[in-house]
C-alpha cells in the first residue's frame, strides 16, 4: 500500500494534463490569487493579440509577458495537481481492495441459512458471517468468534492480527481479509461511509476542506491582492500626472509580480501534501483541523506499554539464594527457559548467555520441557533426575514447599519496590534464587522526550502500575509527569485540568472506556485495532495501532504549519526585489535619476519587466518540491525555529529574487528576447 | 551642543518620562488610587452621577465602539454649529464671521478625529469662543477618545477572558482628568513663562518703525498649545503653527513641546507591557517604534544639515526659523509626523525631498511610530497581528499573541483595517492628481507637486494634520475629500481594532511554553519593523518613487522643481 515518495514519470504527465484542465474558471475560482492572475493573463493576451493584429510596436514583448503570466497560472495548477496525483495513485490501490463480493447475510446470530447478497448492499446493523479466505466487506464489529485477519491492505503490516468478540480487539475494517476460522460481524458503516471510503476520499483530496489556518491565510492573501490592486490601478493616474504613460501590460506585469502568487500557487499543494504525509504514516485524519491542532499540542498523554516501554518485561539480573553460586542459578534459569518462547523467557536466555558466554550455541534443552499452565503458574524442564522450575514467587514457594531465605526475601521486596517483577528459580525442593524482570524503556525514548520538551511539549505517562513502580519508570524514561493506576475517569480529569490551564492535549487510546477521554482531548488518536466507540470518539485513527505514532502526528502537524508560514514569508519578502526591478524600468525614461533604483543593473526596461515576470513564474515550480516535501523540521524551541526559518525564508526571500532576476535578465538579454 | 548629542538626551528624557507616566496611567485606567485622586476623585464621581454613567460596567466591543461613535458624532455636530455660528456668538472681540459650510465640515471632522488638519488660519477665521469651547474642548476629548480606545484594545489583548473592554465613558473621563489636564497645566505654565501669551484680550494694533499699521494677533494661546502637543492634536492657535514666535518662542519651549508630542504615545507602549503583566512585551513595541523613529530622525537631520547640492548651500535653512536651526527643525519634523501630531515649526514643503519622504512614510504606514495618543499603539498592534500571523506559522503552531490565537476572524478584521491606508491615500491621491478641481490646489510642478498631494492625503488619512505647505487645502473639493478621508483613517481602524480586541478577549489564553512564539526580544522587534516596512511602506513605494524619490534623484543631478 505504501507508495514511494519519488513519483513515477506518469504522475508528472498526468499532473501536467490536470494543470490545463484546472484552467476552467470554476476550478480557478477557489484560489483568489491564482484566479486574479489568470484574469490578468487573459487581459494581457487580448492586448497582445490586438497589438499583433494591428502590428503595433512591442507586440512581441506583450506576447511574452502574457505567455509567462499563463505559465505562472499553469505552474500553480501543476503544483496542486501533482500533490493530488500522489494521493490519487494511492487511492487507486486502495480502491482495488474494495472489490464487490457476495457475502452471507444472517437474519439473526444463529441463522442456519444465510442469504447471499452483494457487499455494496450492506447497511449498518446487519449481521454477516465471514470465513477463512473471505474479504471483510466493510467496517464491522465482531460479535462472535476468534479469527486471524490479514490487514496488510490497509496497514501494510503483513503479519495477521487476532480479532475477537468482546474486549478491545473487536473491530474489523473493510478491505482486510480473514485468514483463519470464521467470524460473525455486525456492520457498523453505511455504504460509502466506511473507513476505506473515507481514506480514499482523503488521499484523493476530494473531501479536503480548508483548515482554519489555511482559511485565515487565504483571507490575508486576498487582502494583500486587493491592496496591490489599489497600488497598480492608482499608479496610472499618478504617472499621468508626472507625464508618464504606463502601458497596460506593464501594469499587469507589476500587479502579478507583486501579489503573493508564490504562496497562493502552492498553498493547496502544501495542504494536500501534509495530509498525504499523514496517510503515508498510516494515520487517517477525520478532519484537517485535527492535523493543525496536532501542531498546537502542549501535552501528550502516552500509554506506558508499547510507547515508553516494550510491552514485555526483560530479565535484568540474577540474585542467588544463600549457599547457591551464581553460575548454578544462571545455568538453571537458562535451562528452564530454553523452551520458553515468551519474550520474558527469551530475555532470560539472552541474559544468561551474556553472563556465561559458554552457554552460546545450545538452543534446545535436553529433557522434557514443562510448559506454563494457568494451574501451576510455572514453567521449566524435567531433566533426568531433576526438575527445574521458574515462576512467580508464591508459585515456586508452593512447588518447593518452603519459603525463600530472609536475604533473598529482602531482595525480592527490593525488586518489587523498584518497579520490577521478581521470579524464583527452583531445582526440585531447593530455591536457587531470583530473577529480576524489569520493564525496559525503549531505546531513544528519553531523547525523544527531551526533544519534545525543547519544543514546549509536556509528556505524561499513563499506566496501570502502582505509583511506586510508575515513578521509577517515569524517572527512567524522562517523562514530565505520570498518572499511576490510571482509570478512564482519571484520564478524563487530567485532560480537563490541562485544558483549563490553557493547554491543548493529545492522547491515544483503544478501549471503549477510552472514548470519553479521546473525545475530550484536542487531538485523540484511536488505534485501528480498537473498539468502534474509541474510533468514533477520536479525530485521528492510526492504522498501525502503534501508540508511538502520536509523536509523529504532532511532527506532521507542525511541519504543515511551518511549510505554510515559511513560503508565505518568502513570497512576501520577494516583493522588495520586484519593486526594484520594475519601478525603475517604468519611470527611468521620465526621471533618469530614478536609474539609481536599478540596483541590479538590469539591461533594459523591457528585459527588467520580462525577467521579473519570468522569475515570478519559475519560483513557483522551483518551490514545488519543497511544498510537497515540507520544510525541514528539527525539533527545537519556538525561538530557535523562528530564528532559523526567518533567516532562511525571510532573509532568503529578500535576497534570492535579486539574484534570480539578475540571472534571468542576463539570459533574456543574451537570447535577445528583450 | 551637537545635534546628535541633543537628540540622544531628548530620547533619554522622553523614555524616562514615558516610563514614569506609564505607571500612573496604568493605575488610572485600573481605577486605582493615584496622588491626584483627592483632587479629581470627587469631580469624577460627580460627573458620572450627573451624566448617569455607571463607570464600573465593562462594555463589549460593540457597545464600546458605539459609545465612541456616538460621542464623536455629538462632538462633530456641536463643533460644526459653533464654527458656523461664531459670528453671532459671544467672545468674538475681532468680529470674525461664521465659517463657510465646507470649511466648517472639514475643520470639525479634523478636530474630532484628532487630526487637526487646518484648512483655515486660526487667528483670522476663529473666534475666541470657537478656539476655546470648540477646538480646545475637542483637543482634549478627541485625544481622550484615542487614549480610551487604546486602553480598550490593550484590555482586549491582555485582559482576563470575558472581562470586556472596559467602560468608554470612564476611560474617556479619566484620560482627561488624570492625564491630559494635569500635564497640560504644567506644560502651559512652562510655556507662559517662556513667553507664550495667555489672554482673552483682542489683537494688539501697533505702528511699526516705518509707520505702517500692524495687527498683532494674540489670545489664550498657552493653554491650547499645551494640549495641542500632549494630545497629538497639532492644530495651532496661529496659522503658521509652532513656527510662530508666540506659539514657540524659545529653544526651551521647543524642546518641551517636542517632548509633549511624544510623551503619551511613548507611555502607551509601557502601559501595554504593564497591563500584559509582561513588561518585555511593552519594551518590544517601544523598541520597534523607537528604532524607526531614530532612523527617520537621522535621515531628516542628515538631509537638512547636509545641504542642497543644487543650490550649493551648506545647510538647508529655507522655511526654517533661525532660533531653531536645522537640527531642532529636523527633530520637530520627525516627532510631529511620527506621532500623528501635525504641528510644525518649519515649512516641510521646503525640506529636502528625502526628508519629505521620511515624513510621508511616517504617516503612510498609519502613524505607528509612536503615533497618536492611544492610536499609535492600536495601530501598531494591527501590524503585530499581521506579523505574528505571517511568521507565527513558522514555529509550527497556530499563531498566537499573548496566548491568544490569531485566527480567520482576526485576520479578516486586520486586513479590513489595514486596507484603509492604501485605499484612502492612493485612491484619494490618484483622484486628486487627475481631477482639475483638485489639481488647482497644487502649487508646484513635477514631482514636488505630487509630493504636495501625497503629503496632504497621507496627513489626512493618517490623522496627522501637518501640512506640506504650498498645497491649497481650502477649496471645496479638498475640504470635502480630505474631511471624508479623515473619517476613514480614524474610524475604519478604530472599529475593526475594537472588534479584534473583543474577539481576542473572548478567547481562552494558551499557556506559555518553550513552543510559544516569542513576541519580545530583538528577533521579534526586527520582524515587526520589517512587517511595517514591507506591508506598510512598500505599498507606497511606486508613488513615492514618482514624488520625493524622483525629486531627490533629480536634485542630485542638479535639477529642482
Amino acid at each position: 500500500m505504501s507508495i514511494s515518495s519519488t513519483a513515477h514519470p506518469g504522475l508528472y504527465t498526468a499532473a501536467l494534463r490536470a494543470a490545463f484542465a484546472k484552467l476552467h474558471p470554476r476550478a480557478l475560482m477557489g484560489n483568489a490569487v491564482i484566479f486574479v492572475t489568470a484574469v490578468t493573463a487573459g487581459l494581457t493576451s487580448v492586448l497582445a493579440l490586438r497589438d499583433l493584429a494591428i502590428g503595433a510596436p512591442g507586440w512581441g514583448a506583450t506576447l511574452q509577458v502574457a505567455f509567462w503570466l499563463w505559465v505562472c497560472v499553469l505552474f500553480a495548477n501543476f503544483a496542486e495537481a501533482l500533490a493530488e496525483g500522489r494521493g490519487k495513485a494511492r487511492a487507486d490501490s486502495l480502491r482495488a481492495t474494495k472489490a464487490e463480493t457476495m457475502v452471507r447475510l444472517l437474519a439473526r446470530e444463529d441463522d442456519p441459512a444465510p442469504k447471499s447478497v452483494p457487499s455494496s448492499a450492506l447497511r449498518a446493523g446487519q449481521l454477516v458471517r465471514v470465513e477463512a479466505g473471505d474479504l471483510i466487506p466493510t467496517d464491522a464489529e465482531v460479535i462472535r468468534g476468534v479469527a486471524s485477519v490479514d490487514e496488510s491492505a490497509i496497514t501494510g503490516e503483513s503479519a495477521p492480527v487476532i480479532r475477537e468478540s468482546g474486549g478491545d480487539r473487536c473491530s474489523v475494517t473493510g478491505g482486510t481479509r480473514i485468514v483463519s476460522d470464521s467470524l460473525i460481524l455486525k456492520i457498523t458503516a453505511e455504504p460509502g461511509k466506511s473507513f476505506l471510503d473515507r481514506m480514499i476520499a482523503l488521499v484523493e483530496g476530494a473531501e479536503r476542506q480548508k483548515t482554519p489556518n489555511e482559511i485565515a491565510l487565504n483571507i490575508l492573501l486576498a487582502g494583500l491582492t486587493l491592496i496591490f490592486l489599489f497600488v497598480v490601478v492608482t499608479l496610472a493616474p499618478f504617472a499621468r500626472y508626472s507625464g508618464i504613460a504606463i502601458p497596460v501590460v506593464t501594469l499587469a506585469a507589476l500587479f502579478v509580480t507583486l501579489i503573493p502568487t508564490t504562496i497562493g500557487g502552492l498553498l493547496s499543494a502544501i495542504g494536500i501534501a501534509g495530509m498525504d504525509r499523514l496517510v503515508r504514516a498510516n494515520v487517517i485524519a477525520k478532519s484537517g483541523r485535527a492535523v493543525e491542532a496536532a501542531g498546537d499540542v502542549d501535552t501528550l498523554l502516552l500509554d506506558k506499554t508499547g510507547t515508553i516501554t516494550f510491552g514485555n518485561r526483560m530479565a535484568e539480573a540474577f540474585h542467588p539464594a544463600r549457599g547457591v553460586i551464581e553460575t548454578q542459578l544462571v545455568r538453571a534459569a537458562w535451562l528452564a527457559s530454553l523452551s520458553d518462547a515468551t519474550p520474558e523467557g527469551k530475555s532470560i536466555v539472552d541474559l544468561a548467555r551474556r553472563l556465561i558466554p559458554a552457554l552460546t550455541g545450545e538452543t534446545a534443552a535436553p529433557g522434557e520441557p514443562v510448559a506454563f499452565s494457568a494451574q501451576t503458574r510455572l514453567s521449566g524442564v524435567d531433566l533426568p533426575g531433576r526438575q527445574l522450575r521458574k515462576g512467580a514467587v508464591d508459585a515456586v514457594q508452593r512447588f518447593v514447599g518452603r519459603s525463600a531465605d530472609p536475604a533473598l526475601r529482602a531482595k525480592i521486596d527490593e525488586i518489587a519496590r523498584s518497579g520490577g517483577t521478581p521470579l524464583l528459580v527452583a531445582q526440585d525442593d531447593v530455591i536457587l534464587g531470583a530473577i529480576h524482570l524489569k520493564d525496559v524503556i525503549k531505546p531513544g525514548v528519553r531523547e525523544r522526550f527531551a526533544e519534545l520538551r525543547a519544543m514546549g511539549i509536556r509528556t505524561v505517562m499513563i499506566t496501570g502500575d502502582n505509583p511506586l513502580t510508575a515513578a521509577a519508570i517515569a524517572a527512567e524514561a524522562g517523562v514530565d509527569d505520570f498518572l499511576a493506576e490510571a482509570t478512564p475517569e482519571m484520564k478524563l480529569d487530567y485532560i480537563r485540568r490541562e485544558q483549563a490551564g490553557g493547554r491543548l492535549v493529545a492522547m491515544c487510546g483503544d478501549g471503549s472506556n477510552d472514548a470519553p477521554a479521546l473525545a475530550q482531548a484536542d487531538v485523540g488518536v484511536a488505534m485501528n485495532s480498537g473498539t468502534p466507540a474509541a474510533k468514533e470518539a477520536a479525530n485521528l485513527i492510526d492504522l498501525d495501532s502503534d501508540p508511538t505514532k502520536l509523536i509523529e502526528v504532532v511532527m506532521v502537524g507542525k511541519q504543515l504549519l511551518i511549510s505554510r508560514g515559511a513560503l508565505t514569508t518568502f513570497s512576501i519578502a520577494n516583493d522588495v526585489a520586484k519593486y526594484f526591478a520594475i519601478l525603475p524600468a517604468i519611470f527611468v525614461a521620465a526621471f533618469p535619476g530614478l536609474g539609481v533604483l536599478n540596483v541590479m543593473g538590469l539591461a533594459s526596461p523591457q528585459s527588467a519587466l520580462l525577467s521579473a515576470v519570468i522569475f515570478n513564474a519559475l519560483i513557483i515550480v522551483a518551490l514545488i518540491p519543497l511544498a510537497l516535501r515540507g520544510v525541514k523540521y528539527q525539533p527545537s524551541s519556538a525561538a530557535a525555529l523562528l530564528r532559523r526559518n526567518l533567516s532562511i525564508y525571510g532573509l532568503g526571500g529578500l535576497i534570492v529574487p535579486f539574484i534570480g532576476i539578475k540571472a534571468i535578465d542576463m539570459a533574456v538579454t543574451a537570447l535577445g528576447l528583450a | 551642543m551637537h545635534d546628535l548629542l541633543g537628540y540622544f538626551l531628548f530620547c533619554a528624557v522622553l523614555t524616562a518620562g514615558g516610563w514614569a507616566l506609564a505607571g500612573l496611567m496604568t493605575r488610572v485606567y485600573a481605577a486605582e488610587r493615584t496622588p491626584l485622586s483627592p483632587v479629581f476623585g470627587p469631580l469624577e464621581r460627580g460627573f458620572y452621577r450627573l451624566a448617569g454613567i455607571r463607570a464600573d460596567v465593562s462594555q463589549g466591543w460593540k457597545a464600546y465602539a458605539l459609545a465612541v461613535l456616538v460621542f464623536n458624532l455629538t462632538g462633530f455636530v456641536a463643533l460644526y454649529a459653533i464654527l458656523r455660528l461664531q459670528g453671532a456668538l459671544p467672545m468674538n472681540p475681532d468680529r470674525i464671521a461664521g465659517m463657510p459650510a465646507d470649511l466648517a465640515f472639514n475643520t470639525a471632522i479634523s478636530f474630532v478625529t484628532n487630526t487637526n488638519w487646518q484648512a483655515s488660519s486660526g487667528e483670522a477665521q476663529l473666534s475666541y469662543l470657537a478656539q476655546m469651547a470648540g477646538l480646545t474642548v475637542q483637543n482634549f476629548v478627541s485625544a481622550a477618545t484615542g487614549m480610551a480606545v487604546g486602553i480598550a484594545v490593550i484590555r482586549g489583548f491582555t485582559g482576563e477572558r470575558g472581562a470586556g473592554l472596559g467602560n468608554f465613558w470612564a476611560d474617556m473621563t479619566r484620560s482627561v482628568l488624570y492625564v491630559l489636564l494635569p500635564l497640560s497645566v504644567v506644560v502651559a505654565l512652562v510655556l507662559a513663562v517662556q513667553g507664550v501669551p495667555q489672554t482673552l484680550l483682542g489683537a494688539v494694533h501697533a505702528t511699526t518703525v516705518e509707520g505702517a499699521d500692524q495687527v498683532i494677533a494674540r489670545g489664550p494661546a498657552a493653554a491650547q498649545i499645551a494640549i495641542k502637543q500632549l494630545g497629538t492634536n497639532g492644530g495651532g492657535f496661529f496659522g503658521v503653527n509652532s513656527a510662530h514666535p508666540f506659539e514657540n518662542p524659545t529653544v526651551l519651549s521647543n524642546m518641551v513641546q517636542c517632548l509633549s508630542i511624544l510623551l503619551i504615545p511613548v507611555a502607551f507602549c509601557f502601559v501595554f507591557g504593564r497591563m500584559a503583566q509582561d513588561r518585555r512585551q511593552g519594551w518590544a513595541i517601544f523598541a520597534a517604534m523607537g528604532a524607526m523613529f531614530v532612523l527617520g530622525l537621522v535621515v531628516i537631520w542628515w538631509g537638512e544639515t547636509g545641504g542642497n547640492a543644487a543650490l550649493g548651500l551648506g545647510t538647508n535653512m529655507e522655511g526654517k526659523e533661525q532660533r531653531f536651526g536645522a537640527g531642532l527643525s529636523a527633530l520637530w519634523a520627525a516627532a510631529t509626523t511620527a506621532a500623528s501630531n501635525g504641528s510644525v515649526n518649519a515649512m516641510h514643503d521646503s525640506f529636502m525631498p528625502l526628508s519629505g519622504l521620511v515624513e510621508m512614510v511616517n504617516m503612510m504606514i498609519g502613524e505607528v511610530v509612536f503615533g497618536g495618543v492611544g492610536a499609535g499603539l492600536y495601530g501598531m498592534l494591527l501590524y503585530v497581528v499581521l506579523a505574528v500571523f505571517l511568521a507565527g506559522l513558522m514555529v509550527g503552531r497556530t499563531p498566537e499573541y499573548l496566548g491568544r490565537k490569531i485566527e480567520a476572524r482576526e485576520v479578516t478584521l486586520a486586513m479590513l483595517a489595514f486596507l484603509s491606508m492604501p485605499l484612502g491615500i492612493l485612491a484619494g491621491g490618484a483622484i486628486s492628481a487627475t481631477v482639475p478641481a483638485a489639481l488647482a490646489s497644487v502649487q508646484e510642478a513635477g514631482p514636488h507637486g505630487l509630493s504636495e498631494i501625497l503629503y496632504a492625503y497621507s496627513s489626512a488619512v493618517g490623522n496627522n494634520g501637518s501640512a506640506f505647505g504650498g498645497f491649497g487645502a481650502a477649496t471645496p473639493w479638498q475640504t470635502t475629500a480630505l474631511g471624508l478621508l479623515m473619517l476613514l483613517g480614524r474610524y475604519a481602524i478604530i472599529v475593526p481594532m475594537l472588534a479584534i480586541a473583543g474577539s481576542l478577549a473572548a478567547k481562552k489564553r494558551a499557556a506559555v511554553t518553550s513552543g510559544t512564539f516569542p513576541t519580545h526580544g530583538p528577533l521579534f522587534v526586527t520582524l515587526l519593523i520589517l512587517t511595517v516596512a514591507i506591508l506598510g511602506a512598500l505599498t507606497f513605494f511606486p508613488v513615492l518613487a514618482l514624488g520625493p524619490i524622483a525629486e531627490q534623484t533629480a536634485l542630485a543631478a542638479g535639477q529642482s522643481f
